[in-house]
């Protein structure tokens, strides 16, 4: 999934100054599900921007709807009712995707409350981390089911560099060498030889490039 | 002898069977090459070849192939030094043909630093290709006569002998051989080895080169530093990252009258055992902010004079 986090309360705050009267808009999908912008943090959210501009003598007004999911036109349409004339600001609790959607459909100004940070799963409760860099043409089956792209922090094909010590990259005691994963997988797998390929240079085309990447899928459209 | 692919004075004296001495000068982070000619005067006749390091530590400094300028000015033999990190495929074979039109002969492939060592740590890294991906490209250039997109170059290709490096303290130590025999597949001539005070284990993985008869396809420059002092020996042993300094050392160094002499005695008998070592074809000295201690370590191991 979408994993995000809140923006500071200070700065949302901020970016919503001028606003008597704001839309804020959770998002049911990921978001909901790494505890950042779903029904609850959206309320929290509002009653805290609610309470600070009470003591700065400068009241807001809130109105808290909680979309299905924001990256997605059917779903961001039943907003349409609660975008009123009189709301100067919407603030989208959903990752960059759902803050650009509500953009696109409504002339009003759009401002995030998250931080929309990767693409990764829960590996504790309250702890995410990330294990794909999107790069639009995947490589785990050469490594072992582990993503070196995003996972080594210079993203070596070819790995282990000089620096990976003790099972840990040398940019964090904190942080695994990922080519030390893949070693310890590939070997346990028996597939040691596979490393001693060299691995070509990746086509990054595929992974970020001229505007928005697509997905067309002819089968499933309706005309 | 085989036959030469290059005009590298480096890869010549290799060839010969020299024991060849190599040393290095890191770049000044400011604009100005005199300090860089006076260090080239200064070991030109005591190494055989000096490498430019390439923002070493991530920290911005003149540009290795500028600086190569300046050595070839001075009458050395430069390795410049080439990271991945800052320079996509199409800057690094811009920079090759650049270097190589200024007479550059040697270059040193590596994946750099990390820029969270260095004073922008806020940067946007590259890493468009890695550094076996480089040696790749620098020997295609060369051999195949193409840019790394397959197309060909015309007239005057750059002509490289082809470094890489090597770290026997890096994990997991026994990948470390396969992963310098990808590197000698990918066309390395010539490998320059991290730093070395953990003799017993780079013992070790020189059994394991030999084994695999790596030492007879790649030329094996072994990494010695003098330190300085104590507090650079402790430094080394927790904060450099792929580094091994046995307490041994430290403790030399703590009980030396004279710590800097003692580091140069330890260099200078690590250079005489590492000359007894079957595949060891040279010496790559890095003495860090300490360049002028060069010729003194060359002059007591007694690797001076320089063959011509
Ligand atoms: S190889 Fe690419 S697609 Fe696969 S996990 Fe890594 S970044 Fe994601
Ligand atoms: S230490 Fe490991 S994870 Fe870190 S940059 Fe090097 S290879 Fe990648």
């Amino acid at each position: 999934m979408i994993i995000a986090e809140g923006k500071p309360i200070a700065e949302v705050a901020e970016l919503i100054k001028d606003a008597k009267k704001v839309l804020m808009v959770g998002c049911g999908g990921c978001v909901t599900v790494c505890l950042a912008g779903g029904e609850k943090e959206t309320g929290i959210l509002a009653s805290a921007l609610r309470m600070l501009r009470q003591q700065q003598d400068n009241p807001l007004e809130t109105v808290e709807v909680t979309l299905t999911r924001q990256c997605d036109p059917e779903y961001v349409e039943m907003l349409d009712k609660y975008v009123t004339d009189d709301i100067d600001c919407i603030v989208s609790l959903a990752c960059g995707v759902g803050v650009q959607f509500l953009a696109e459909r409504y002339p009003k100004w759009v401002v995030p409350a998250l931080n929309t940070k990767f693409a990764g799963g829960t590996v504790k409760h309250g702890q995410w981390e990330e294990r794909c860099g999107l790069c639009g043409e995947c490589i785990l089956y050469r490594t072992g089911g582990i993503c070196p792209i995003i996972r080594c922090s210079k993203s070596i094909l070819n790995g282990p560099c000089g620096g990976s010590q003790n099972g840990k990259c040398e940019v964090s005691p904190e942080t695994d060498c990922a080519w030390q994963l893949i070693y310890d997988r590939m070997q346990a797998l028996g597939k040691l030889d596979m490393l001693l390929e060299i691995q070509p240079v990746k086509d990054w085309s595929k992974a970020r490039d001229g505007g928005p990447r697509r997905v067309v899928r002819e089968d499933v459209m309706i005309s | 002898m085989s036959e030469p692919k290059t005009e590298s004075k480096l890869e010549r004296l290799l060839n010969e069977g020299r024991f060849v001495v190599t040393g290095e000068i890191g770049p000044p982070k400011h604009a100005g090459g005199d300090g860089i000619k006076h260090h080239v005067e200064l070991l030109k006749n005591h190494v055989d070849a000096m490498n430019l390091t390439d923002n070493q530590t991530a920290i911005v400094r003149l540009s290795s192939i500028a600086a190569a300028a300046h050595v070839l000015a001075a009458g050395g033999e430069p390795v410049i030094q080439m990271t991945v990190r800052d320079r996509n495929r199409i800057a690094l074979q811009s920079d090759l043909l650049g270097a190589y039109s200024l007479g550059v002969r040697n270059v040193l492939c590596l994946s750099g630093d990390h820029q969270s060592f260095g004073n922008h740590p806020t940067a946007k890294n590259v890493y468009d290709i890695d550094s076996i991906q480089l040696v790749q490209t620098v020997k295609g250039l060369r051999d195949e006569k193409k840019f790394l997109c397959g197309e060909e170059i015309k007239e005057h290709e750059p002509r490289f002998f082809i470094g890489a490096v090597a770290n026997p303290f890096g994990d997991p130590f026994a990948y470390r051989v396969l992963r310098l025999e990808k590197k000698v597949n990918a066309g390395a001539d010539f490998i320059q080895t991290q730093a070395i005070f953990d003799m017993d284990r780079f013992e070790k993985f020189m059994a394991m080169v030999r084994e695999r008869g790596l030492h007879k396809r790649v030329k094996i420059l072994a990494g010695v530093m003098p330190l300085k002092s104590v507090g650079a020996a402790r430094y080394m042993q927790k904060s450099v990252s792929g580094m091994i300094v046995p307490d041994p050392i430290i403790d030399r160094m703590k009980g030396a009258g004279d710590p800097k002499a003692e580091g140069v005695e330890i260099c200078v008998e690590q250079i005489k055992h590492l000359q007894t070592i079957e595949g060891v074809a040279g010496v790559h000295i890095m003495a860090v902010m300490w360049e002028d201690i060069i010729p003194t370590i060359v002059e007591k191991a007694g690797l001076y004079p320089r063959p011509k």
